[in-house]
C-alpha cells in the first residue's frame, strides 16, 4: 500500500521536474517574442530615441545578450537555481529581492480572499447540497454563475464606489492596515467564493449519498447530526485541501485586483515591468509564479491522493 | 436508453438528430439554460445588427455634452469627451464577441488536433505533447497571457494571439482523454472486429464522442475569453482609447467614479451579463451533451 503512494510520489516528482524544466525555458524564451531585437526595442524605451549599433552592443553586452542563445539559458538557469535573478534594467535592482520585497502584499490579499471565499462557500455549499433540488439550491447555484462571471475589476469599483465614496467606511486604494485589505479582499474572493461553492455542494452531494452515511441514518441519528458530524467533516478535507491551494487563481486575479486598489504587490510589479519591458522582472515574477503553481499542484496532488483511501490505493494515472 | 451515436445511419428520418431535438427539449425544460440562450442570441443581435442601427461614430468626441447623466438623448449618458456609452457599448459587443469566437476557434483546433493526434500515436509523441500541454497549464493562464501580451506589445490583436497561445492545452488533454477512453469501448472494438474502416470508426463513434465535451468546454470558454480580454485591456495591454472595447471603457471611467458613476458600471454590466450567458448555457449543454463531465477540467 505504502509502496504504490510511494511510487505514486516519485512519478509526480519526476514529471513535476520535467515540467520546471520546460517552464524554465519557456520564461526564459518569453524575451525572444520581442518585435524586432530584444536590446534595441529596450534602448528605443528607455531613452525614447533611436540607439547607435555601439549603444546597443553595450547593452548586449552588459546583461549577457551577445552570448549564443543556449548558452544565455544555461547562465539564466545556473543563475536562477542559486537563487540569483539579475538585476532590473532600470533601478538596477537585485530582482530576486524586489519580488521578497512585494510578496508580502500579494500573500496578504491571497489569504485574506480565500478567508472571504470560505466564509460565503462553505455554509452556501451545505446548504445547497442539504436541499438539493429546492428553490434555496437553485438561487445559490445562479448566485455561483453571476459571482464566475463577475470581472473582479469591476466589482473593486462598485465596493469603492459604495464602501469608500458614499459611506466612507473604508480607504479608495493604497497598503497598510486590515481597512485597505477588506475590499481588495471582498473583490478577488468573491469570484474564488463560486467556485468553491461548487466543489462545497458536489463534495458534501457525494458524502451524503454515501455508505457510512447511510449506516448512520438508519442508526436513527437525526439528520442535523448525520450532515454536520458525519457529513461535513469528510466533505471538507478534499475541499479545504484544494482551495487552501488555489494558487493560480489568487495569483491571476490578484494582477487585477492589485492595479484598481493600487496594491504594492507581486501583480502590479509585474505589469509595470511589462509595459518598461524590465525582462529581468518579467521573467523573475513568471519563474517564481509558475514554480509556486507547480509545487502546489503536486501537494494538492499528492495530499489529495493521500487523503482519499480509494484513490490512494488506487494505480498511477497515465 | 438509446444512444444515438451508437446507432447505424439507416435510422433515417424522424430520429436523424435525436441528440439536436434531444437537447432541445433539455433547453425547454431547463430555465436558466433557456435564460442563457436568450442572452447569448440577443447579444449576438446586438453585435450584427447594432452598429447599423446605431449610425453614430462610436469614437467621435463631443466636449460640450461631456458627462452627462443617463437621458432620453444618451440612455446610458455620455462619457469623459462627450462620447455616448450606449453607443460604445454596442461596438463593444462586436468586438468582445468576435475576439472570443476567433480566440476560442483556434484553441479548439489546435487543442484538438494536438489530442487526437496524442490519443491516436500513444508512445513518445503522446508523452511528448502532454508535457507540452504540463508546461503550458504550469502558468497561471491570466498571467502567463498578460506577459506574452505585453511583450508583443500592447494590441487587440497580440492579446487574442496571446490568449489563444494560453488556452489550447485543456481541449488538448479533454480530446485526448476522449479518444483514449473511446477506443477502448467495446463497441468501437466489434466495429473493428467486423472490419468497419478507421475512418469510418472515427466519423461514427470518435467524432461524436470528442465533440460533445469540447462543445461544452468552448461555450464556457467564449465567457472566460470575455472576461480575459476585457482584463487585458483594463490593464491597458489591449484595445488601445478610443476603441470602444468594454475593458477600456471600464478603465477610462475610474477617474470618474463619484462625478460619473456610469462609466464603469454600464460595460461592467455588460461584460457580467455576457460572461453569465455563457456560463448558463454551457452549464446547461453540460448537463444535456456531457454527462460525464469530462469538460469539467481546469478553467483558464
Amino acid at each position: 500500500m505504502s509502496g504504490r503512494f510511494g511510487s505514486y510520489i516519485l512519478y509526480r516528482l519526476a514529471t513535476a521536474l520535467v515540467v520546471l524544466a520546460g517552464v524554465s525555458v519557456l520564461t526564459f524564451g518569453l524575451i525572444y517574442l520581442t518585435p524586432g531585437d530584444p536590446a534595441e526595442t529596450i534602448l528605443i524605451q528607455q531613452t525614447d530615441q533611436h540607439p547607435s549599433q555601439a549603444q546597443i552592443d553595450a547593452f548586449r553586452a552588459e546583461h549577457g545578450l551577445d552570448e549564443p542563445i543556449p548558452i544565455q539559458y544555461l547562465e539564466w538557469l545556473s543563475s536562477a537555481l542559486r537563487g540569483d535573478l539579475g538585476q532590473s534594467y532600470y533601478s538596477g535592482r537585485d530582482v530576486a529581492a524586489l519580488i521578497v520585497q512585494h510578496v508580502p502584499a500579494t500573500l496578504e490579499l491571497a489569504a485574506a480572499s480565500m478567508l472571504v471565499a470560505l466564509a460565503i462557500a462553505l455554509p452556501t455549499g451545505v446548504l445547497s447540497a442539504v436541499h438539493r433540488g429546492e428553490r434555496l439550491d437553485a438561487a445559490s447555484q445562479l448566485a455561483a454563475l453571476v459571482g464566475v462571471s463577475m470581472p473582479n475589476f469591476w466589482l473593486g469599483y462598485l465596493l469603492i464606489i459604495v464602501f469608500s465614496l458614499h459611506l466612507s467606511l473604508l480607504p479608495v486604494a493604497g497598503s497598510g492596515g486590515l481597512s485597505h485589505l477588506l475590499l481588495p479582499a471582498v473583490a478577488l474572493g468573491t469570484g474564488m467564493a463560486a467556485i468553491v461553492t461548487r466543489l462545497v455542494r458536489t463534495s458534501m452531494l457525494e458524502v451524503l449519498d454515501a455508505t457510512y452515511v447511510e449506516v448512520a441514518r438508519s442508526k436513527g441519528l437525526s439528520e442535523r447530526v448525520v450532515i454536520y458530524k458525519h457529513a461535513l467533516r469528510n466533505a471538507l478535507l478534499p475541499v479545504v485541501t484544494v482551495v487552501g491551494l488555489q494558487f493560480g487563481f489568487v495569483l491571476n486575479g490578484a494582477v487585477v485586483v492589485e492595479i484598481v486598489f493600487q496594491r504594492p504587490g507581486l501583480g502590479m510589479l509585474l505589469v509595470d515591468a511589462v509595459f518598461a519591458r524590465d525582462y529581468p522582472v518579467v521573467q523573475g515574477v513568471v519563474l517564481v509564479g509558475a514554480v509556486a503553481f507547480v509545487v502546489t499542484n503536486v501537494l494538492v496532488d499528492l495530499s489529495y491522493r493521500y487523503l482519499d483511501p480509494r484513490i490512494r490505493l488506487g494505480g498511477v494515472p497515465s | 436508453m438509446s444512444h444515438p451515436e451508437e446507432q447505424g445511419g439507416s435510422l433515417a428520418g424522424q430520429s436523424r438528430h435525436p441528440a439536436f431535438s434531444r437537447l432541445l427539449g433539455d433547453l425547454r425544460r431547463n430555465p436558466l439554460t433557456l435564460a442563457g440562450a436568450l442572452i447569448v442570441a440577443a447579444l449576438a443581435l446586438v453585435a450584427v445588427v447594432g452598429p447599423v442601427v446605431l449610425t453614430t461614430d462610436p469614437t467621435a468626441q463631443d466636449l460640450p455634452n461631456r458627462l452627462q447623466p443617463p437621458s432620453a438623448a444618451h440612455p446610458l449618458g455620455t462619457d469623459q469627451l462627450g462620447r455616448d456609452v450606449l453607443t460604445r457599448l454596442v461596438y463593444g459587443a462586436r468586438l468582445s464577441l468576435g475576439i472570443a469566437l476567433a480566440v476560442t476557434a483556434i484553441r479548439v483546433v489546435v487543442g484538438t488536433t494536438v489530442g487526437v493526434v496524442a490519443g491516436y500515436a500513444g508512445g513518445w509523441v503522446d508523452e511528448a505533447l502532454m508535457r507540452l500541454v504540463d508546461v503550458q497549464l504550469a502558468f497561471p493562464g491570466l498571467v502567463l497571457a498578460l506577459v506574452v501580451a505585453g511583450i508583443l506589445g500592447p494590441s487587440l490583436r497580440n492579446v487574442m494571439l496571446a490568449l489563444a497561445v494560453v488556452g489550447w492545452a485543456t481541449y488538448a488533454r479533454v480530446v485526448r482523454a476522449t479518444v483514449l477512453s473511446v477506443s477502448e469501448r467495446e463497441y468501437v472494438d466489434a466495429a473493428r472486429l467486423f472490419g468497419t474502416p478507421p475512418r469510418r470508426i472515427a466519423r461514427r463513434h470518435l467524432l461524436p464522442a470528442v465533440l460533445n465535451p469540447v462543445l461544452v468546454l468552448a461555450t464556457l470558454n467564449l465567457g472566460t475569453v470575455v472576461l480575459a480580454t476585457a482584463g487585458l485591456s483594463f490593464i491597458g495591454l489591449g484595445a488601445q482609447p478610443p476603441t470602444p472595447e468594454w475593458g477600456t471603457m471600464l478603465a477610462g471611467g475610474r477617474d470618474y467614479l463619484r462625478s460619473a458613476w456610469w462609466l464603469v458600471n454600464a460595460p461592467g454590466l455588460a461584460i457580467v451579463l455576457t460572461v453569465l450567458g455563457f456560463n448558463l448555457l454551457g452549464d446547461g449543454l453540460r448537463d444535456a451533451l456531457d454527462p460525464h463531465q469530462q469538460s469539467r477540467l481546469e478553467e483558464v
